[in-house]
């Protein structure tokens, strides 16, 4: 196939079986298909850039927000479950080199066990970004929400460490009821009620002396500011509107809605693109068992949806870092 | 499908593997290395390299994790994807498209950011409420 480019380049330009770069048509297309994703990606990242940019003195410090591990429920371990998850992917990337390696020495089971290894990474991949999104949401201490859209924490005096809402406020029977859109003139409904009013914050508050809100300005060393109890119980009298547990795409916990978006839309595009990746490995996995790429003579294939999986690999190395530890 | 030789060296010739899967699992002791490093630094926060370089704005340490995050994708891109094995016009089409776009892109949105910081935290504009 090669020969034949090279005997009369001149006069066969037009009739195809052209290699330029040296590289066949798909491996080609499949590199302009990965830089033109890259910088769809790299749009992302670099959008995230300018919202954090934007709030450069008080965007959410990601190492007290992402400090959850499964079945280690309550404990703080910041990045170790994401260091976990960069871990499992790069390895998903190192059984799909060794397929695509396996694919050059045309070593049927080879290439179909390597295969099958990096599909069950790509899938504890894709499982661990779920669980990661599930506890995000659901949240853990609660906060307060001003009438600016500002974030109010609360700490203990103490030790500093987050205070869960439920720990302090007073909770008391309320004839407040969700609305149903069943029920009265307009056909609205409503979100799910809070667990507490504001104004049951405010008096557990002002029953529990140890108590202080931390506010989302970073001081001089990059940490949440702590507020003395007289401004934090004022603060709160005077600016607090609302209860915020957990993230969604118009407000979160954790301090500033942005954060939240750019998380989902990041981590979420991400994830897409490797349960995509998942799903490909997985057609080509079958047809590497039946044997089509026995009859064809080349693994060609397997090289192609390799270079995918190592993108998804790289765009998460990014993704990592500029999220998690930057 | 005509086998194209495999470069079997990084670190410019330093290290040198005997075949191709042992490469591969060198390169993947590498990147946990990396990645191992950086999780230590992110989890331990040196003061030494939490200090501003002049000029930059940007703190020493995260300077070091960008750093490390370009060796990572430089070893998976030319390990993993073999771009090491491909023309040198590949790689150049590939990589520096990439490249100079990014930088734009980035150095634009970065800038514009600042820009927008410096105005909110003009006196007559409030969000502390």
């Amino acid at each position: 196939m090669s020969s034949s480019v090279n005997v009369s380049s001149s006069e066969n330009t037009w009739g195809g079986g052209n290699k330029p770069m040296n590289a066949s048509y798909g491996k080609l297309m499949m590199w302009f298909f990965l830089v033109s994703d890259g910088l769809t990606f790299s749009g992302f990242i670099a959008a995230y850039g300018f919202a954090r940019f934007k709030f450069l003195d008080s965007w959410p410090i990601a190492d007290e927000v992402f400090t959850h591990v499964p079945f280690l429920h309550g404990q703080e371990l910041p990045m170790i479950y994401v260091a976990f998850m960069t871990f499992v992917l790069i390895m998903s990337s190192v059984t799909m080199v060794l397929a695509v390696d396996a694919g050059h020495q045309m070593k049927q089971s080879k290439v179909a066990f390597y295969m099958l290894l990096t599909i069950i990474g790509g899938a504890i991949f894709v499982g661990s970004q779920a669980w990661e999104w599930a506890t995000f949401i659901n949240g853990d201490y609660g906060a307060v929400k001003t009438k600016g859209g500002n974030i109010l924490q609360f700490v203990d005096s103490h030790s500093h460490h987050r205070v869960a809402l439920h720990d302090f406020a007073h909770k008391h029977h309320t004839d407040r009821v969700q609305h149903e859109e069943t029920n009265g003139l307009w056909f609205y409904d409503e979100g799910t009620l809070p667990e507490y009013s504001i104004a049951e914050v405010i008096e557990g508050m002002e029953a529990s002396p140890n108590v202080l809100v931390r506010t989302q300005t970073l001081n001089k060393d990059g940490e949440k500011t702590i507020l003395s109890r007289d401004e934090s119980l004022n603060i709160l009298r005077a600016h607090g509107q609302s209860i915020v547990t957990g993230a969604n795409l118009y407000e979160n916990e954790y301090g500033v809605p942005l954060f939240a978006d750019f998380f989902f839309f990041i981590t979420g595009f991400h994830g897409f693109h490797v349960f995509s990746g998942v799903v490909l490995n997985i057609i080509i996995f079958f047809n590497v068992i039946l044997g089509t790429y026995e009859r064809r003579g080349h693994y060609e294939m397997v090289e192609k949806v390799g270079l995918y999986w190592h993108f998804v690999d790289l765009v998460w190395v990014f993704v990592f870092t500029f999220f998690y530890l930057v | 499908m005509a086998h194209q030789e495999h470069d079997l060296t990084i670190f410019r010739g330093l290290i040198k593997f005997k075949n191709i899967t042992q490469k591969i699992w060198g390169v993947l002791l590498l990147l946990s290395i990396v990645t191992a490093v950086e999780v230590a630094l992110g989890i331990y926060k040196p003061d030494a390299l939490m200090s501003y370089i002049p000029y930059l704005n940007m703190k020493i340490l995260n300077l070091i994790f960008i750093v490390l995050t370009i060796v990572k994708a430089y070893y998976i891109t030319w390990d993993f994807m073999h771009m090491r094995d491909e023309t040198k016009l590949l790689r150049r089409v590939v990589v520096w498209t990439f490249i100079f776009l990014v930088l734009y892109l980035v150095w634009i949105l970065i800038q514009e950011a600042g820009y927008i910081f410096d105005i909110d935290s003009i006196d007559y504009i409030k969000r502390d409420f």
